[in-house]
């Protein structure tokens, strides 16, 4: 039983141990707010959750049979007041948790706008087998694998997916939010440091998934501008083409710019035109039902 | 058309020595006790007082032995996931590639959850509940034993994906469009929907039976408010079965029209939405995890009670508390995907109730606190297993309530911080509830105790090793580790996952020791050996001989209030009554069928040809089921009278038994 204690101890040394990278260790304003409401449910509720284990332990103990102090009451089985004390515990602490839950979804929600002076970025997301594909539709250029975004800045996603269903998520920064075929989800996220953090996909999306992370570098505004330049300099168009040789499945792909992008690639992978075109889009070996 | 459909050899993986392995091994060990048991002539008797039986006793151990080996089984696949992660870090991609990778903790889920905790589950509650409403059996007894046989239907088309063709890599909760046909054009997935819908046919089937027999069949003077509380908590996660399997039956049979007939339900094209059974599942599943969860706490307040010489503090209110979580659980289910992309009102209102069910889940923990509170506690296993959850599960209630706030699932959501938590209240509250009833009701099911020594040795080991093993997960999840990960790049986590498979590790010390506390208890069954109530007990199961006879109770007990044994023995030793002379009558009881079996063998043909697309079989099957329905529906007797005599004679054998 005193593992309970253990296991509080050992929750506490990895709230420590992980600062150093992850949630507990937030880059910017949205990963900051989440990581406070983490921390005030966990107070408001370790508040009451300790003193249980406690009094659970302490209760057993005590009232061990060979114990001869402690009183037996063998017909103790109801007390209106411990009750009252019993139901109304729990309702206040979910009645506080509950207040940080409602006042949350509300002040986080992933399509809120950031509040600030500077224009938002914006940037297209589409998850691949197994790889990301970053759509910068003001500055016209694609990457892969790669996610340059000016420190800030507040960014602006919209996201979908080719086929699987997936969830982009950079830790550091804040919210997650899946990305599925057929329709957009939003997503508003900004970085207040410079800096490289990890993002990936957080729903299982099949064999390469493991590889499906990618680097967001924030870097000073003009130093993004000097990325966006140079990445229209390199590499071919995204276009039909160009998108299924991409959306083929293919894992640990090394990231890589695109120097344009065809008007209105997005809604067409959001539309799952270039997977149910033809043979030339499909991504995937014809399906058994084909073959019948 | 080919005679066997998709299949040929190729559907063995020969060039796979870790599958062959364990397939040749499970064949093997099939093939020997096979043979064991014909050699030694048990044929006849397993048929006899097992296959055929249609007393809810021997349908509950039946039960929970498949349990125990489905445990087993989905053991193996945590510990070669565990292992898998504690070595594939940096560069390196460990000992099991993405494609036999994703087919573990595929497997290691269904297995748990529909072949695991569900079996044993029904098991318990079909072993005690009769007993406990004082009855001589189920509503329906052969329907009983044709639940079973699909149940074990679904294990065994389960387990013989091993060795023929493969298992589901989609995950156990299958998400298209993952699991569509497009992105997994193998068998995997048809094996995962057709063991499902086969046993879930026969989990519904149980669902019925005890909402039948818990509303109408109690003994005389069993009013509602006068049944044991693990009654009401079956009462309740019953109720959930019927009401919550039909959904999952209805969307895994979309996505099967979705595979085998071109339809559109969830697929990418054709205005197939995958949310449609993202939600449909979790409507389903949401409430399944109280299935689970609640038997497991009328365990805990049978154990807790029984142990500390002491009514259950606040029945009322633990009832009250069960009905409010059996209802409640209906409105929580889209917690499960707070981050796929719903409105604030939306994710707030999920968040809000599902903070609203863990009150009275609050309640049942302080009740049973205050049912300690003043006792004389006996240590013995089932107690300690009892203490250990209560400690356990709060850390893990906590933690859920932690991730029913949205902004905090935004990023933990996928996690292994999301592992930790449902390992932390699945296996504290269910698995820790069943360790406790499988030591408390064994001597009543077998007539005698499981050893003492060998049954701490393993609570502890599975305490310490629960806590080792998981408690790692709760800090990578911050860390922000996902669920999933075959390898991973990030060297900081392997420490951690080390740990924890150092845990998983104690975790198998403590099965190995169940194991070893099982053989040295048959080893030891007469100095172990027990009369009708061996551990002081306050319910009706204890007022029957150990183990009991088919009929259960010689004279159908007349229940006067709440706890009836613990009453009538209070009463007795105050007033001393002269020895009732008593009369036995003739007792009725359900005679043996081969229905359940027949119908597993059809249901086990035609789910394996439909999963291989042979057609002609899969309609044979289909002709036998009917036909076995048929053949039942016209029997001619289904009881079989036992004389009053050896009534009687079985009573004077057992003396220990208390008429109540």
């Amino acid at each position: 039983m005193r593992y309970g204690l253990l296991a509080v101890v050992l929750i506490g040394a990895a709230t420590l141990g992980g600062c150093t990278e992850g949630v507990l260790d937030p880059k910017g304003p949205i990963a900051l707010a989440e990581r406070q409401i983490l921390l005030n449910a966990l107070g408001i509720m370790l508040a009451i959750v300790i003193p249980v284990i406690l009094a659970t332990i302490g209760v057993a103990f005590w009232f061990r049979a060979s114990n001869e102090r402690a009183r037996y009451r063998p017909n103790f089985a109801y007390s209106g007041r411990l009750e009252v004390l019993v139901w109304s515990i729990p309702a206040m602490t979910v009645f506080l948790v509950g207040g940080v839950a409602w006042v949350g979804s509300h002040d986080l929600s992933p399509r809120k706008l950031i509040v600030s002076t500077v224009k938002p970025l914006r940037v297209q997301v589409a998850s691949l087998d197994w790889k990301w594909l970053f759509i910068y539709p003001d500055e016209g250029v694609a990457s892969v694998n790669y996610l340059a975004i000016p420190v800030g800045t507040p960014v602006s996603f919209e996201l979908t997916s080719s086929g699987v269903m997936n969830s982009f998520f950079v830790p550091q920064l804040g919210s997650q939010i899946y990305t599925m075929a057929g329709m957009i989800t939003h997503l508003h996220l900004q970085a207040d440091h410079a800096g490289s953090y990890r993002g990936m996909s957080a729903q299982f999306s099949g064999e390469g998934f493991a590889d499906m992370y990618f680097n967001v570098e924030s870097v000073a505004p003009d130093k993004f501008a000097e990325w966006v330049d140079a990445a229209r300099n390199v590499g071919v168009e995204l276009n039909g083409r160009t998108y299924a040789e991409l959306a083929k499945p293919s894992a640990s792909v090394a990231p890589f710019t695109y120097r344009s992008v065809a008007p209105g690639l997005f809604d067409k992978i959001r539309v799952s035109e270039m997977q149910s075109d033809d043979a030339m889009c499909r991504s995937y070996p014809t399906s058994m039902r084909a073959e019948k | 058309m080919n005679l066997l459909g998709k299949l040929n050899w190729n559907a063995i993986p020969f060039d796979q020595p870790i599958i062959m392995g364990a397939s040749g091994g499970m064949v093997l060990v099939i093939v020997l006790i096979l043979s064991w048991v014909t050699l030694k002539g048990y044929v006849p008797y397993l048929w006899r007082e097992w296959l055929t039986s249609v007393d809810h006793k021997r349908i509950g151990i039946m039960y929970i032995i498949l349990a125990l080996i489905m445990l087993l089984r989905g053991f193996a696949d945590a510990l070669m996931m565990r292992g898998q992660q504690a070595v594939a870090a940096g560069g390196a991609q460990g000992y099991l590639p993405p494609e036999h990778f994703d087919q573990i903790f595929s497997a290691h889920g269904t297995i748990m959850i529909f072949f695991m905790a569900m079996p044993f589950v029904i098991g318990m509650m079909n072993f005690v509940v009769p007993l406990q409403l004082g009855v001589r059996d189920m509503a329906f007894p052969t329907l009983n034993s044709v639940a079973l046989g699909l149940t074990a239907s679904g294990i065994l088309l389960t387990n013989i994906s091993l060795a023929v063709g493969e298992f589901s890599k989609a995950g156990w909760v299958a998400y298209p469009p993952l699991s569509e046909l497009q992105f997994s054009p193998g068998v995997g997935v048809d094996y995962y929907l057709w063991a499902l819908q086969i046993s879930g046919v026969g989990t519904l089937m149980t669902g019925i039976n005890f909402v039948a027999t818990i509303l109408k069949t109690r003994a005389p003077g069993m009013s509602y408010m006068r049944m044991p509380v693990f009654c009401w908590t079956s009462l309740a996660a019953n109720l959930l079965i019927v009401a919550a399997f039909p959904v999952l039956t209805a969307t895994l049979a979309m996505l099967l029209l979705d595979r085998y007939l071109g339809f559109h339900f969830f697929t990418t094209d054709g205005q197939g939405n995958a949310m449609m059974y993202v939600n449909l599942f979790w409507v389903w599943g949401h409430p399944e995890v109280y299935i689970l969860v609640l038997p497991a706490f009328g365990i805990f307040s049978e154990v807790v009670s029984t142990f500390s010489g002491k009514p259950l503090f606040g029945y009322r209110s633990m009832v009250a508390a069960t009905m409010a979580i059996c209802v409640l659980s209906f409105v929580v289910w889209l917690h499960h995907f707070f981050t796929m992309g719903a409105g604030a009102n939306v994710n707030g209102f999920f968040g809000v109730m599902t903070m609203i069910i863990a009150v009275p889940t609050g309640v049942k923990v302080f009740n049973w606190l205050f049912t300690m509170y003043g006792g004389r506690i006996r240590f013995t296993v089932p107690i300690l297993w009892s203490i250990g959850f209560m400690v356990t599960f709060v850390i893990g209630g906590m933690t859920g309530v932690l991730m029913a706030v949205p902004p905090a699932d935004f990023q933990l959501h996928n996690s292994l911080f999301l592992i930790a938590h449902f390992h932390n209240v699945i296996i504290g509250g269910t698995v820790f509830g069943l360790m406790a009833g499988y030591n408390y009701w064994f001597p009543k099911a077998f007539g005698f105790k499981l050893d003492e020594r060998w049954g701490r040795v393993s609570f502890w080991c599975w305490l310490v090793g629960f806590y080792v093993a998981f408690m790692p997960l709760y800090a990578l999840g911050l860390m922000g580790m996902t669920r999933r990960m075959q390898h991973y790049d990030v060297a900081s986590w392997q420490p951690w996952l080390v740990v924890a498979a150092v845990g998983v590790v104690i975790i198998l010390v403590g099965i190995v020791s169940q194991v070893i506390q099982l053989v040295v208890s048959i080893r030891d069954r007469e100095q172990l050996k027990v009369t009708a109530d061996p551990w002081n007990g306050r319910t009706l199961e204890w007022a029957t001989a150990s183990p009991p006879a088919a009929w259960n109770f010689a004279v159908l007990p007349q229940v006067t209030d709440l706890d009836a044994l613990w009453n009538k023995k209070q009463r007795e030793r105050t007033q001393a009554q002269p020895p009732k002379e008593r009369k036995f009558e003739p007792i009725e009881v359900p005679k043996n069928s081969a229905t359940g079996f027949i119908t597993a063998f059809f249901a086990v043909v035609s789910g394996f040809a439909m999963i291989w697309h042979i057609w002609w079989m899969a309609g044979a099957g289909a002709i036998g089921l009917f036909l076995t329905m048929l053949a039942f529906a016209f029997r001619d007797e289904e009881e079989i009278e036992i004389p009053a005599e050896q009534v009687a004679r079985f009573e004077q054998a057992n003396q220990a038994e208390i008429a109540v």
